[in-house]
């Protein structure tokens, strides 16, 4: 069974590590949020200019001063600190940040990542994230393996307009999680119930398997 | 208090009694603004709407984002005062998008941080600087590259703005302004970059009243400021969780 948007979300918390400065992008990503393992504590990014992100507030806590990258209102967990933006771009582009979980359109087994815009779409513009992808020392994409129109998102080379080069290390999608290699993709973990046989299917792009998997029946 | 006292005794001030008042003489056609905000967050909106009334055409606007239909720079393209935005995001606006796709309105893409850089490095006097983010992306096309112990860079260009308009939370009459929260965004860094600088701000006090620890941005970057202590502060995604 391909993994669900929360099974999806708790695979991906498994790569916080304790004391980790973690930026969460749109969408799957800020789910991951939801999943942090329990004796592990990670403080949260937003790159509008805040440390130490905590839950949605209350409904009598709403402050308009105080939200995330996703405009949504938000709250501070104890210890979380403010800044401006060209300090919030310095943690990120200098590399203070230890991983970034971002979504993609598309990602090339070189490591290149497509997410900002298509061509003769409604263009709104790529924010932080060719920042996010160049600066952080860890980029981990989330998405769905393939795109809702059957079009491959795991490719030779992208054909979208690229956020960043040779940028994504690893890629947790809804059949598997494979890290980019030297050599290309490499799958180190399938979802459950999902064979070789069904994910070498929906992959346009050749992969190889790393050797636990290979033993796997 | 003698660097607040002028000569005849009367306190020298940078307030002005409105925002309008406060644009008086400093706006022209075809200039360029850097303009603080991140959404509809920490912005100056009483100074978007004297610039909107002031009725300026052909702008040059660098802000992060381009406000909504109705509220923030959305305001400005409804009146068609802008010619060209540097923005890193610019959804949640229709008209933005229409006068876009119309070939009116022109834009510059630049990613945030990059945007943040650009102001803060203007503002410092520095007129460029050598940035990883974006090579090998459409954003580095006619771009020098340069090579750093073996990493690629591009040059990108720091912004010098005729005008900054900036919001913040605290300002004493010398011009010191406090940010609230993450209000405070790009407003530090379009606050240096403006050879003239209007902060608007919800709360005024008298010099001494802010700790000069506590200040964010000290008075010399600002020329003039505004005192709006009834700002709307809309919010675009109000999200909340159950008790």
């Amino acid at each position: 069974m391909p993994w669900t948007r929360n099974q999806l979300a708790e695979r991906a918390a498994r790569e916080l590590k304790d004391g980790f400065y973690v930026n969460l992008g749109i969408g799957i990503p800020t789910l991951v949020a939801n999943y942090i393992p329990r004796g592990i504590t990670v403080t949260l990014q937003s790159e509008n200019g805040l440390l130490g992100m905590g839950p949605f507030p209350l409904p009598d806590e709403v402050d308009a001063d105080l939200i995330n990258a996703g405009k949504q209102t938000v709250t501070f967990v104890p210890g979380a600190s403010t800044f401006s933006s060209a300090d919030s771009f310095a943690m990120i582009r200098g590399g203070h940040i230890d991983l970034a979980i971002l979504g993609a359109m598309q990602v090339s087994e070189h490591g290149d990542l497509a997410n900002w815009m298509i061509p003769g779409k409604r263009v709104k513009g790529m924010g932080g994230a060719m920042d996010l992808v160049s600066g952080v020392q860890r980029v981990i994409v989330v998405m769905e393996h393939v795109a809702q129109d059957g079009s491959a998102k795991l490719l030779g080379e992208c054909t979208l307009p690229l956020t960043g080069t040779r940028v994504v290390n690893r890629v947790i999608t809804d059949l598997c999680v494979m890290d980019v290699t030297a050599t290309g993709f490499e799958v180190i973990e399938l979802a459950d119930g999902v064979t070789r046989q069904q994910l070498a299917e929906k992959t346009e792009v050749s992969v190889r398997f790393n050797d636990a998997l290979m033993e796997r029946a | 208090m003698v660097v607040a006292e002028s000569k005849n005794g009367t306190a020298f001030t940078k307030v002005w009694p409105d925002a309008r008042s406060a644009l008086d003489g400093i706006v022209r056609d075809g200039m360029l603004l850097a303009i603080g905000g991140f959404g509809l967050c920490g912005v100056p909106e009483a100074l978007i709407l004297a610039l909107r009334e002031s009725g300026v055409r052909n702008l040059t606007i660098a802000s992060n984002n381009a406000g909504v239909d109705q509220w923030g720079i959305g305001m400005l393209l409804q009146t068609r005062q802008v010619k060209k935005m540097i923005s890193s995001y610019v959804g949640e606006n229709n008209e933005f998008e229409r006068q876009y796709l119309h070939g009116e309105l022109e834009v510059e893409f630049a990613p945030q941080g990059t945007l943040a850089e650009r102001m803060r490095a203007g503002g410092a006097g520095i007129p460029g600087f050598y940035t990883r983010t974006g090579v090998g992306t459409l954003i580095a096309e006619g771009k020098e590259h340069k090579e750093f112990d073996g990493v690629t860079y591009i040059l990108e260009r720091g912004i010098q703005a005729d005008l900054a308009l900036v919001k913040a939370w605290k300002a004493d009459r010398l011009g010191n302004l406090v940010y609230r929260r993450t209000a405070r965004n790009f407003n530090p860094n379009a606050a240096t970059c403006g050879k003239v600088t209007v902060a608007e701000v919800e709360v005024l006090v008298e010099p001494g009243e802010l700790d000069p620890d506590e200040i964010h941005t000290p008075g010399i970057f600002v020329h003039r400021v505004v005192h709006n202590p009834n700002a709307e502060k809309r919010i675009e995604k109000i999200t909340t969780r159950e008790a």
